[in-house]
């Protein structure tokens, strides 16, 4: 394995830049609360792809400036990322065989433990949003997830991203 | 990794970590301007193409707005130096005269239950925490975080923010807080007997001693009395234009004016 050589490493970066400015792209007050967590859609698919390239501290990385985009307390989308990211690690042999609609359910419950961690960090500093509406991310990024995967996927076999 | 994000999260109660955030925010500072960078060419495209007659009809409107203001300028003039005057009659410092800095907002979303903006200056241009944020109709809010080339500013309608209010007409003290909806603010522990009414301004009292003191918060839009309740129910809607506003004003009071006669 450690002979094959690393290729196209600037295409993942550029994926998570373009996931983060996404989440920073103004949108009206009502939009705004449909918003998917593009940054943690991106970290699954490539958790997903190229297991032995991007892992928990490329999670933990993009977590971190996550957190200084949206201002919050430094390390609370990174704790949550890095958390999303080890899981799909351990179980990125039987999700990658899942057929999409399946993976998006497993999209949902990655996103939605992201936005729990997220939400208790909130709670403890005393910001908790006190509305249902707070999930919506997770039903928008499971919506989105097929798209997001057959995008990337396109990416990756045409720049032949190893 | 765990355990260093406990300490991470820990460390930044006791805000050890700005350096951190600085050097990440100028790593991100790119992308930010990127995004900003549609709304800004539409702003520059719309102005630089708009026709002449358009130009021609605004620079008449505001030339003649600009004679109406310094008709009013001429008599501020004159009641500043009566003020000053009088103030110094009872021995008590005067106030007046504030350093304006002119910033704009960039187009730039956060965390949608906050009311939070990013304005495109930062501590090169002399902008410092606490720094109290106007437009031309209001408060704005204050500005919390401050990084090299922009800073981060809570709106006075954010769920965190509470902004000690004065009621205009007859000077009745109160706070208003900010609910976390663009349009609405909260004046909480108003008794039922006091002496408030729908329409009412509510200025800043400057008691806080960070907003400068008389300009206009919010207008009461809500006044409620319910005999089974301890206070009343008041509802106010910020003066200022929070999410429209594009340039706002950042205000120090460090260094005051001498204008005085």
């Amino acid at each position: 394995m450690s002979l094959v050589r690393h290729h196209g490493g600037w295409i993942i970066a550029f994926t998570f830049i373009v996931a983060l400015m996404l989440t920073m792209l103004p949108l009206p007050d009502w939009a705004a609360l449909y918003r998917p967590e593009w940054v943690a859609m991106v970290l699954i698919y490539w958790c997903l792809a190229l297991p032995d390239r991007v892992g928990v501290g490329i999670g933990w990385s993009a977590g971190l400036l996550l957190d200084v985009v949206k201002g919050a307390l430094l390390g609370q989308h990174a704790l949550a990322l890095a958390l999303v990211a080890y899981l799909t690690l351990h179980l990125h042999q039987r999700v990658r065989v899942f057929p999409l609609w399946q993976q998006s359910l497993f999209v949902l419950l990655m996103v939605a433990l992201n936005q729990l961690l997220v939400l208790w960090v909130k709670g403890i500093i005393g910001l908790q949003p006190d509305s249902w509406l707070y999930w919506l991310p997770s039903l928008t990024s499971m919506l989105l997830w097929p798209w997001v995967f057959l995008i990337l996927r396109d990416l990756r076999r045409s720049f032949l991203v190893r | 990794m765990l355990t260093s994000l406990a300490l991470m999260t820990m460390d930044h109660r006791q805000n050890h970590l700005d350096t951190i955030r600085d050097g990440l925010s100028l790593v991100v500072y790119p992308l930010q301007y990127l995004v900003n960078l549609p709304s800004a060419a539409g702003h520059w495209a719309s102005s630089s193409l708009s026709a002449r007659s358009t130009l021609q009809d605004e620079n008449d409107q505001l030339r003649a707005r600009q004679l109406l203001q310094e008709m009013r300028l001429q008599k501020l003039y004159a009641l500043e130096a009566e003020n000053a005057r009088l103030r110094e009659l009872l021995n008590s410092a005067s106030k007046v005269g504030e350093q304006v800095l002119i910033g704009e907002l960039l187009a730039v979303d956060q965390d949608p239950f906050r009311r939070r903006v990013l304005i495109n200056k930062g501590a090169d241009a002399g902008v410092f925490e606490g720094q109290p944020l106007l437009d031309a109709y209001g408060v704005m809010g204050q500005v919390v975080q401050v990084t090299p080339f922009t800073s981060t500013a809570l709106l006075i309608t954010d769920p965190s923010h509470a902004i000690p209010v004065q009621v205009n007409r007859n000077g009745l003290r109160a706070i208003a807080l900010g609910t976390g909806e663009a349009d609405r603010m909260e004046v909480p522990h108003i008794p039922n007997n006091a002496d408030i009414q729908v329409g009412d301004l509510l200025i800043a009292s400057g008691l806080g001693r960070r907003f400068p003191p008389g300009y206009p918060v919010a207008t009461v839009i809500e006044f409620e009395k319910d005999p089974s309740q301890p206070y009343a129910r008041v509802v106010a809607a910020p003066a200022a234009h929070l999410e429209r506003s594009r340039e706002v004003l950042l205000v120090s009071q460090k260094a005051p004016q001498a204008i005085l006669p």
